[in-house]
Protein backbone atom coordinates (compact mmCIF):
# COMPACT_ATOMS: atom_id res chain seq x y z
CA UNK A 1 0.00 0.00 0.00
CA UNK A 2 2.98 2.27 -0.48
CA UNK A 3 2.37 5.53 -2.23
CA UNK A 4 4.79 6.90 -4.78
CA UNK A 5 3.81 9.91 -6.82
CA UNK A 6 5.62 11.93 -9.41
CA UNK A 7 4.71 15.15 -11.14
CA UNK A 8 6.73 16.75 -13.87
CA UNK A 9 6.32 20.51 -14.07
CA UNK A 10 7.91 23.26 -16.13
CA UNK A 11 11.45 23.17 -14.81
CA UNK A 12 11.49 20.43 -12.20
CA UNK A 13 10.10 17.06 -11.20
CA UNK A 14 8.34 16.50 -7.88
CA UNK A 15 8.47 13.13 -6.16
CA UNK A 16 6.34 12.24 -3.14
CA UNK A 17 6.59 8.96 -1.21
CA UNK A 18 4.57 7.82 1.80
CA UNK A 19 6.39 7.66 5.13
CA UNK A 20 4.69 4.51 6.41
CA UNK A 21 6.49 1.19 6.26
CA UNK A 22 3.81 -1.46 6.62
CA UNK A 23 3.78 -5.19 6.97
CA UNK A 24 0.39 -6.81 6.79
CA UNK A 25 -1.88 -4.65 8.88
CA UNK A 26 0.84 -3.13 11.05
CA UNK A 27 2.68 0.09 10.51
CA UNK A 28 6.30 -0.66 11.41
CA UNK A 29 7.75 2.76 10.84
CA UNK A 30 6.42 6.25 10.17
CA UNK A 31 9.60 7.82 8.81
CA UNK A 32 10.47 5.50 5.95
CA UNK A 33 12.12 7.21 2.99
CA UNK A 34 11.33 5.29 -0.19
CA UNK A 35 13.80 7.17 -2.35
CA UNK A 36 17.50 6.99 -3.17
CA UNK A 37 19.50 9.74 -4.86
CA UNK A 38 21.37 8.13 -7.77
CA UNK A 39 23.40 11.23 -8.60
CA UNK A 40 22.86 14.98 -8.29
CA UNK A 41 20.04 15.09 -10.82
CA UNK A 42 18.37 11.67 -10.55
CA UNK A 43 16.06 10.50 -7.79
CA UNK A 44 14.74 6.95 -7.65
CA UNK A 45 11.49 6.25 -5.77
CA UNK A 46 10.42 2.66 -5.31
CA UNK A 47 7.62 0.34 -4.22
CA UNK A 48 7.39 -3.43 -4.13
CA UNK A 49 8.45 -6.44 -2.10
CA UNK A 50 10.06 -5.39 1.17
CA UNK A 51 13.76 -6.16 1.07
CA UNK A 52 13.90 -6.36 -2.72
CA UNK A 53 13.21 -2.64 -2.97
CA UNK A 54 16.09 -1.28 -0.93
CA UNK A 55 18.46 -3.97 -2.20
CA UNK A 56 17.64 -3.05 -5.80
CA UNK A 57 17.65 0.73 -5.29
CA UNK A 58 21.04 0.69 -3.57
CA UNK A 59 22.48 -1.63 -6.19
CA UNK A 60 21.38 0.82 -8.88
CA UNK A 61 22.72 3.72 -6.81
CA UNK A 62 26.16 2.09 -6.52
CA UNK A 63 26.31 1.43 -10.25
CA UNK A 64 25.31 4.98 -11.19
CA UNK A 65 27.88 6.34 -8.72
CA UNK A 66 30.52 4.05 -10.23
CA UNK A 67 29.69 5.44 -13.65
CA UNK A 68 30.24 8.98 -12.32
CA UNK A 69 33.64 8.06 -10.85
CA UNK A 70 34.71 6.29 -14.04
CA UNK A 71 33.77 9.21 -16.27
CA UNK A 72 35.54 11.86 -14.19
CA UNK A 73 32.41 13.37 -12.67
CA UNK A 74 30.29 13.28 -15.79
CA UNK A 75 26.83 12.13 -14.73
CA UNK A 76 24.52 9.74 -16.50
CA UNK A 77 21.49 11.57 -17.95
CA UNK A 78 17.95 10.79 -16.70
CA UNK A 79 17.10 9.05 -19.97
CA UNK A 80 20.20 6.86 -19.85
CA UNK A 81 19.61 6.16 -16.16
CA UNK A 82 16.04 5.08 -16.88
CA UNK A 83 17.24 2.78 -19.66
CA UNK A 84 19.81 1.28 -17.31
CA UNK A 85 17.22 0.65 -14.60
CA UNK A 86 14.80 -0.84 -17.13
CA UNK A 87 17.51 -3.15 -18.44
CA UNK A 88 18.36 -4.31 -14.92
CA UNK A 89 14.72 -5.12 -14.22
CA UNK A 90 14.24 -6.78 -17.62
CA UNK A 91 17.27 -8.98 -16.94
CA UNK A 92 16.04 -9.67 -13.43
CA UNK A 93 12.55 -10.86 -14.50
CA UNK A 94 14.23 -13.52 -16.66
CA UNK A 95 16.29 -14.81 -13.76
CA UNK A 96 15.51 -17.52 -11.18
CA UNK A 97 14.53 -14.97 -8.51
CA UNK A 98 13.45 -11.65 -10.00
CA UNK A 99 13.37 -8.36 -8.09
CA UNK A 100 9.76 -7.40 -7.36
CA UNK A 101 10.32 -3.68 -7.57
CA UNK A 102 8.53 -0.86 -9.35
CA UNK A 103 10.17 2.53 -9.60
CA UNK A 104 9.59 6.12 -10.52
CA UNK A 105 12.65 8.00 -11.67
CA UNK A 106 12.54 11.75 -11.26
CA UNK A 107 15.28 13.50 -13.16
CA UNK A 108 16.53 16.77 -14.52
CA UNK A 109 18.89 16.93 -17.47
CA UNK A 110 21.15 19.97 -16.94
CA UNK A 111 22.44 19.76 -20.53
CA UNK A 112 19.03 20.27 -22.15
CA UNK A 113 17.39 21.89 -19.11
CA UNK A 114 14.52 19.40 -19.17
CA UNK A 115 12.85 17.70 -16.24
CA UNK A 116 11.63 14.14 -16.73
CA UNK A 117 9.59 11.47 -15.01
CA UNK A 118 10.08 7.80 -15.85
CA UNK A 119 7.81 4.99 -14.73
CA UNK A 120 9.38 1.52 -14.73
CA UNK A 121 7.79 -1.64 -13.38
CA UNK A 122 9.19 -5.02 -12.34
CA UNK A 123 8.39 -6.51 -15.77
CA UNK A 124 10.74 -4.07 -17.39
CA UNK A 125 8.11 -1.72 -18.78
CA UNK A 126 9.43 1.80 -19.11
CA UNK A 127 7.37 4.87 -19.96
CA UNK A 128 8.38 8.50 -19.85
CA UNK A 129 5.31 10.18 -18.47
CA UNK A 130 4.56 13.56 -20.02
CA UNK A 131 1.36 13.80 -17.96
CA UNK A 132 0.63 12.34 -14.59
CA UNK A 133 -1.88 12.65 -11.77
CA UNK A 134 -5.24 12.11 -13.37
CA UNK A 135 -5.90 14.94 -15.75
CA UNK A 136 -5.40 17.78 -13.30
CA UNK A 137 -2.18 18.27 -15.08
CA UNK A 138 -0.96 21.06 -17.39
CA UNK A 139 2.57 20.79 -18.84
CA UNK A 140 3.36 24.48 -18.22
CA UNK A 141 2.72 24.26 -14.48
CA UNK A 142 5.01 26.10 -12.13
CA UNK A 143 6.62 24.26 -9.21
CA UNK A 144 4.19 25.90 -6.77
CA UNK A 145 1.21 24.78 -8.87
CA UNK A 146 2.69 21.28 -9.02
CA UNK A 147 3.00 21.19 -5.24
CA UNK A 148 -0.57 22.45 -4.99
CA UNK A 149 -1.68 19.62 -7.29
CA UNK A 150 0.24 17.19 -5.12
CA UNK A 151 -1.69 18.45 -2.10
CA UNK A 152 -4.97 17.76 -3.93
CA UNK A 153 -3.81 14.28 -4.91
CA UNK A 154 -2.79 13.51 -1.36
CA UNK A 155 -6.10 14.75 -0.01
CA UNK A 156 -7.80 12.40 -2.45
CA UNK A 157 -5.59 9.54 -1.26
CA UNK A 158 -6.28 10.29 2.38
CA UNK A 159 -10.00 10.11 1.63
CA UNK A 160 -9.88 6.90 -0.36
CA UNK A 161 -7.06 4.86 1.20
CA UNK A 162 -8.14 2.43 3.92
CA UNK A 163 -5.01 3.07 5.96
CA UNK A 164 -3.12 6.02 7.29
CA UNK A 165 0.04 6.18 5.21
CA UNK A 166 1.67 8.65 7.66
CA UNK A 167 2.09 11.48 5.21
CA UNK A 168 4.73 11.77 2.50
CA UNK A 169 8.28 12.88 1.90
CA UNK A 170 8.36 15.33 -0.99
CA UNK A 171 11.51 15.94 -3.01
CA UNK A 172 12.15 18.14 -6.01
CA UNK A 173 14.70 17.54 -8.77
CA UNK A 174 15.67 20.58 -10.80
CA UNK A 175 18.73 22.34 -12.19
CA UNK A 176 20.21 22.72 -8.70
CA UNK A 177 19.89 19.00 -7.93
CA UNK A 178 17.70 17.16 -5.41
CA UNK A 179 16.13 18.90 -2.40
CA UNK A 180 13.55 18.15 0.26
CA UNK A 181 10.29 20.08 0.50
CA UNK A 182 9.65 20.43 4.22
CA UNK A 183 6.02 21.55 4.08
CA UNK A 184 4.42 18.12 3.82
CA UNK B 1 70.39 -22.34 -16.91
CA UNK B 2 70.42 -19.24 -14.76
CA UNK B 3 68.49 -17.38 -17.45
CA UNK B 4 65.40 -19.49 -16.88
CA UNK B 5 64.87 -17.79 -13.51
CA UNK B 6 63.84 -14.52 -15.08
CA UNK B 7 61.60 -16.18 -17.66
CA UNK B 8 59.03 -17.94 -15.50
CA UNK B 9 57.10 -15.71 -13.13
CA UNK B 10 56.75 -16.37 -9.41
CA UNK B 11 59.92 -18.39 -9.40
CA UNK B 12 62.64 -17.37 -7.00
CA UNK B 13 66.18 -16.96 -8.19
CA UNK B 14 68.64 -18.89 -5.98
CA UNK B 15 69.56 -15.72 -4.10
CA UNK B 16 65.92 -14.99 -3.23
CA UNK B 17 64.95 -12.45 -5.88
CA UNK B 18 61.79 -12.29 -7.94
CA UNK B 19 63.17 -10.82 -11.13
CA UNK B 20 59.81 -9.99 -12.72
CA UNK B 21 58.87 -7.89 -9.70
CA UNK B 22 62.19 -6.09 -9.89
CA UNK B 23 61.64 -5.39 -13.58
CA UNK B 24 58.24 -3.97 -12.70
CA UNK B 25 59.96 -1.58 -10.29
CA UNK B 26 62.20 -0.63 -13.18
CA UNK B 27 59.11 0.26 -15.23
CA UNK B 28 58.00 2.45 -12.32
CA UNK B 29 61.36 4.23 -12.30
CA UNK B 30 60.90 5.01 -16.00
CA UNK B 31 57.44 6.55 -15.39
CA UNK B 32 56.89 10.25 -14.79
CA UNK B 33 57.35 11.53 -11.24
CA UNK B 34 54.52 11.87 -8.71
CA UNK B 35 54.73 13.53 -5.30
CA UNK B 36 52.40 13.25 -2.32
CA UNK B 37 52.63 15.50 0.72
CA UNK B 38 50.66 15.85 3.96
CA UNK B 39 50.15 19.20 5.67
CA UNK B 40 48.30 20.08 8.88
CA UNK B 41 44.82 19.48 7.47
CA UNK B 42 45.51 19.18 3.78
CA UNK B 43 47.05 16.64 1.48
CA UNK B 44 48.62 17.53 -1.86
CA UNK B 45 49.31 15.41 -4.94
CA UNK B 46 51.68 16.73 -7.55
CA UNK B 47 52.55 14.97 -10.79
CA UNK B 48 54.89 15.58 -13.65
CA UNK B 49 52.87 15.79 -16.84
CA UNK B 50 54.49 14.55 -20.00
CA UNK B 51 54.22 17.06 -22.83
CA UNK B 52 51.56 15.78 -25.20
CA UNK B 53 52.00 15.77 -28.94
CA UNK B 54 50.90 18.87 -30.77
CA UNK B 55 47.64 17.42 -32.07
CA UNK B 56 46.80 15.33 -28.99
CA UNK B 57 44.08 16.27 -26.51
CA UNK B 58 45.85 16.73 -23.16
CA UNK B 59 42.66 16.05 -21.19
CA UNK B 60 42.75 12.40 -22.22
CA UNK B 61 46.17 11.85 -20.67
CA UNK B 62 45.63 11.49 -16.94
CA UNK B 63 47.83 10.31 -14.13
CA UNK B 64 45.60 11.39 -11.26
CA UNK B 65 42.23 9.71 -10.73
CA UNK B 66 39.44 9.91 -8.18
CA UNK B 67 38.61 6.51 -6.70
CA UNK B 68 35.69 7.81 -4.64
CA UNK B 69 34.45 11.23 -3.43
CA UNK B 70 37.14 11.33 -0.75
CA UNK B 71 40.06 9.39 -2.24
CA UNK B 72 42.49 10.33 -4.98
CA UNK B 73 45.22 8.27 -6.61
CA UNK B 74 48.31 9.12 -8.64
CA UNK B 75 50.56 6.54 -10.23
CA UNK B 76 53.93 6.19 -11.91
CA UNK B 77 54.73 3.48 -14.42
CA UNK B 78 52.75 1.82 -17.18
CA UNK B 79 49.66 3.93 -17.83
CA UNK B 80 47.66 1.00 -19.22
CA UNK B 81 48.22 -1.01 -16.03
CA UNK B 82 47.22 2.02 -14.00
CA UNK B 83 43.88 2.28 -15.73
CA UNK B 84 43.01 -1.32 -14.97
CA UNK B 85 44.01 -1.04 -11.32
CA UNK B 86 42.06 2.23 -10.91
CA UNK B 87 38.92 0.60 -12.28
CA UNK B 88 39.26 -2.34 -9.88
CA UNK B 89 39.66 0.12 -7.00
CA UNK B 90 36.62 2.18 -8.03
CA UNK B 91 34.46 -0.93 -8.15
CA UNK B 92 35.67 -1.89 -4.67
CA UNK B 93 34.84 1.61 -3.35
CA UNK B 94 31.22 1.30 -4.52
CA UNK B 95 30.96 -2.34 -3.50
CA UNK B 96 32.13 -1.41 0.00
CA UNK B 97 29.50 1.32 0.25
CA UNK B 98 26.84 -1.12 -0.92
CA UNK B 99 27.72 -3.83 1.57
CA UNK B 100 28.47 -1.85 4.73
CA UNK B 101 26.80 1.51 3.97
CA UNK B 102 30.04 3.35 4.63
CA UNK B 103 32.69 4.75 2.33
CA UNK B 104 36.09 3.05 2.39
CA UNK B 105 38.94 4.31 4.53
CA UNK B 106 42.13 5.32 2.77
CA UNK B 107 44.00 2.42 4.33
CA UNK B 108 41.31 -0.06 3.31
CA UNK B 109 41.44 0.82 -0.37
CA UNK B 110 45.25 1.00 -0.27
CA UNK B 111 45.37 -2.50 1.19
CA UNK B 112 42.90 -3.68 -1.44
CA UNK B 113 45.04 -2.28 -4.26
CA UNK B 114 48.24 -3.69 -2.74
CA UNK B 115 46.55 -7.08 -2.41
CA UNK B 116 45.65 -7.08 -6.10
CA UNK B 117 49.23 -6.15 -6.94
CA UNK B 118 50.58 -8.94 -4.71
CA UNK B 119 48.27 -11.52 -6.35
CA UNK B 120 49.91 -10.77 -9.68
CA UNK B 121 53.30 -11.79 -8.26
CA UNK B 122 52.07 -15.19 -7.11
CA UNK B 123 49.78 -16.49 -9.85
CA UNK B 124 50.56 -18.30 -13.05
CA UNK B 125 50.35 -16.80 -16.52
CA UNK B 126 50.31 -13.18 -15.43
CA UNK B 127 52.87 -10.43 -14.97
CA UNK B 128 53.01 -7.91 -12.12
CA UNK B 129 51.48 -4.43 -12.44
CA UNK B 130 54.20 -2.06 -13.66
CA UNK B 131 53.04 0.76 -11.40
CA UNK B 132 53.54 2.28 -7.98
CA UNK B 133 50.72 4.39 -6.59
CA UNK B 134 50.31 7.27 -4.18
CA UNK B 135 46.88 7.27 -2.55
CA UNK B 136 45.64 10.32 -0.67
CA UNK B 137 42.40 11.24 1.05
CA UNK B 138 40.44 11.52 4.25
CA UNK B 139 38.71 8.78 6.23
CA UNK B 140 34.98 9.23 6.83
CA UNK B 141 34.27 11.27 10.01
CA UNK B 142 37.94 12.19 10.36
CA UNK B 143 39.98 15.33 9.73
CA UNK B 144 43.41 13.76 9.43
CA UNK B 145 44.88 13.84 5.92
CA UNK B 146 46.34 10.54 4.76
CA UNK B 147 48.97 9.45 2.29
CA UNK B 148 49.83 5.88 1.30
CA UNK B 149 52.06 4.26 -1.25
CA UNK B 150 51.81 0.87 -2.98
CA UNK B 151 54.41 -0.97 -5.06
CA UNK B 152 54.32 -3.71 -7.71
CA UNK B 153 55.38 -6.27 -5.08
CA UNK B 154 52.25 -5.57 -3.05
CA UNK B 155 54.02 -3.65 -0.30
CA UNK B 156 52.06 -0.71 1.10
CA UNK B 157 53.07 1.94 3.62
CA UNK B 158 51.95 5.29 5.04
CA UNK B 159 54.01 8.47 4.59
CA UNK B 160 54.22 12.13 5.57
CA UNK B 161 55.60 12.90 2.12
CA UNK B 162 56.90 10.73 -0.66
CA UNK B 163 57.70 10.54 -4.35
CA UNK B 164 57.50 7.77 -6.95
CA UNK B 165 58.67 7.40 -10.53
CA UNK B 166 61.51 9.05 -12.42
CA UNK B 167 64.14 10.69 -10.13
CA UNK B 168 61.96 9.89 -7.13
CA UNK B 169 65.11 9.44 -5.01
CA UNK B 170 66.17 13.03 -5.62
CA UNK B 171 62.69 14.32 -4.80
CA UNK B 172 62.39 12.15 -1.66
CA UNK B 173 65.74 13.41 -0.40
CA UNK B 174 64.60 16.96 -1.05
CA UNK B 175 61.40 16.28 0.89
CA UNK B 176 63.35 14.70 3.75
CA UNK B 177 65.36 17.93 4.01
CA UNK B 178 62.45 20.33 3.76
CA UNK B 179 59.33 18.66 5.14
CA UNK B 180 57.97 20.09 8.38
CA UNK B 181 55.05 18.81 10.42
CA UNK B 182 51.85 20.85 10.42
CA UNK B 183 52.35 22.79 7.20
CA UNK B 184 49.60 25.15 6.05
CA UNK B 185 47.78 24.66 2.74
CA UNK B 186 49.93 27.19 0.91
CA UNK B 187 53.19 25.89 2.36
CA UNK B 188 52.27 22.32 1.48
CA UNK B 189 51.43 23.25 -2.12
CA UNK B 190 54.60 25.31 -2.41
CA UNK B 191 56.83 22.50 -1.13
CA UNK B 192 55.17 20.05 -3.52
CA UNK B 193 55.82 22.33 -6.49
CA UNK B 194 59.34 23.05 -5.25
CA UNK B 195 60.15 19.36 -4.94
CA UNK B 196 58.81 18.65 -8.43
CA UNK B 197 60.86 21.52 -9.84
CA UNK B 198 63.96 19.60 -8.72
CA UNK B 199 63.30 17.13 -11.53
CA UNK B 200 60.91 18.87 -13.92
CA UNK B 201 63.03 21.22 -15.98
CA UNK B 202 60.22 22.58 -18.11
CA UNK B 203 58.45 24.25 -15.15
CA UNK B 204 54.78 25.02 -14.53
CA UNK B 205 53.31 23.74 -17.78
CA UNK B 206 54.44 20.20 -17.00
CA UNK B 207 53.17 20.16 -13.42
CA UNK B 208 49.70 19.16 -12.24
CA UNK B 209 48.61 19.79 -8.64
CA UNK B 210 45.56 18.40 -6.81
CA UNK B 211 44.72 19.53 -3.30
CA UNK B 212 42.35 17.76 -0.90
CA UNK B 213 41.36 19.95 2.04
CA UNK B 214 38.79 17.84 3.81
CA UNK B 215 36.53 14.87 3.22
CA UNK B 216 35.42 15.07 -0.41
CA UNK B 217 36.73 18.61 -1.01
CA UNK B 218 39.26 18.41 -3.82
CA UNK B 219 40.50 21.08 -6.18
CA UNK B 220 43.06 21.04 -8.92
CA UNK B 221 45.16 24.11 -9.56
CA UNK B 222 45.05 25.67 -13.01
CA UNK B 223 48.09 26.72 -14.99
CA UNK B 224 48.18 30.42 -13.94
CA UNK B 225 48.02 29.41 -10.26
CA UNK B 226 50.92 26.97 -10.65
CA UNK B 227 52.85 29.54 -12.70
CA UNK B 228 52.40 32.08 -9.89
CA UNK B 229 53.83 29.60 -7.37
CA UNK B 230 56.74 28.74 -9.65
CA UNK B 231 57.55 32.44 -10.12
CA UNK B 232 57.44 32.97 -6.36
CA UNK B 233 59.80 30.03 -5.80
CA UNK B 234 62.19 31.34 -8.45
CA UNK B 235 62.14 34.79 -6.86
CA UNK B 236 62.98 33.29 -3.47
CA UNK B 237 65.80 31.26 -4.97
CA UNK B 238 67.13 34.39 -6.66
CA UNK B 239 66.99 36.37 -3.42
CA UNK B 240 68.78 33.55 -1.60
CA UNK B 241 71.51 33.49 -4.24
CA UNK B 242 71.81 37.27 -3.99
CA UNK B 243 72.24 37.07 -0.20
CA UNK B 244 74.88 34.42 -0.65
CA UNK B 245 76.74 36.56 -3.17
CA UNK B 246 76.71 39.64 -0.98
CA UNK B 247 77.76 37.56 2.03
CA UNK B 248 80.69 36.19 0.04
CA UNK B 249 81.59 39.67 -1.14
CA UNK B 250 81.48 40.98 2.43
CA UNK B 251 83.72 38.17 3.64
CA UNK B 252 86.14 38.77 0.80
CA UNK B 253 86.20 42.50 1.55
CA UNK B 254 86.77 41.79 5.22
CA UNK B 255 89.65 39.49 4.45
CA UNK B 256 91.18 42.01 2.07
CA UNK B 257 90.98 44.71 4.72
CA UNK B 258 92.62 42.41 7.21
CA UNK B 259 95.56 41.52 4.99
CA UNK B 260 95.99 45.18 4.17
CA UNK B 261 96.04 46.11 7.84
CA UNK B 262 98.50 43.31 8.51
CA UNK B 263 100.67 44.68 5.72
CA UNK B 264 100.55 48.18 7.20
CA UNK B 265 101.44 46.78 10.61
CA UNK B 266 104.58 45.04 9.35
CA UNK B 267 105.61 48.23 7.56
CA UNK B 268 105.92 50.19 10.80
Amino acid sequence: MDIVLGIRVQDSTIIATSKAATRGISVLKTTDDKTRALNTHNLLAYTGEAGDTVQFAEYIQANIQLYTMRENDIELSPKATASFVRNELATSIRSRKPFQVNVLLGGFDPKTNTPSLNWIDYLGTQVELPYAAHGHYRPDMKLEEGLELLKLSLKELETRMPIDFKGVYVKVVDKDGIRDVAEY
Amino acid sequence: MSRSYDRALTVFSPDGHLFQVEYALEAVRKGTCAVGLRGQDVVVLGVEKKSVLQLQDPRTVRKVAMLDDHICLAFAGLTADGRVLIDRARIECQSHRLTVEDPVTVEYITRHIATIQQKYTQSGGVRPFGISTLIVGFDPHDTKPRLYQTEPSGIYSEWKANAIGRSSKTVREFLEKNHKDGMSRDDAIKLTVKSLLEVVQTGAKNIEISVMESYGKITSLDLPQIEAIVTEIEREKEAEAERKRSRLAATAAGQAAMTQRAGEGSGQ
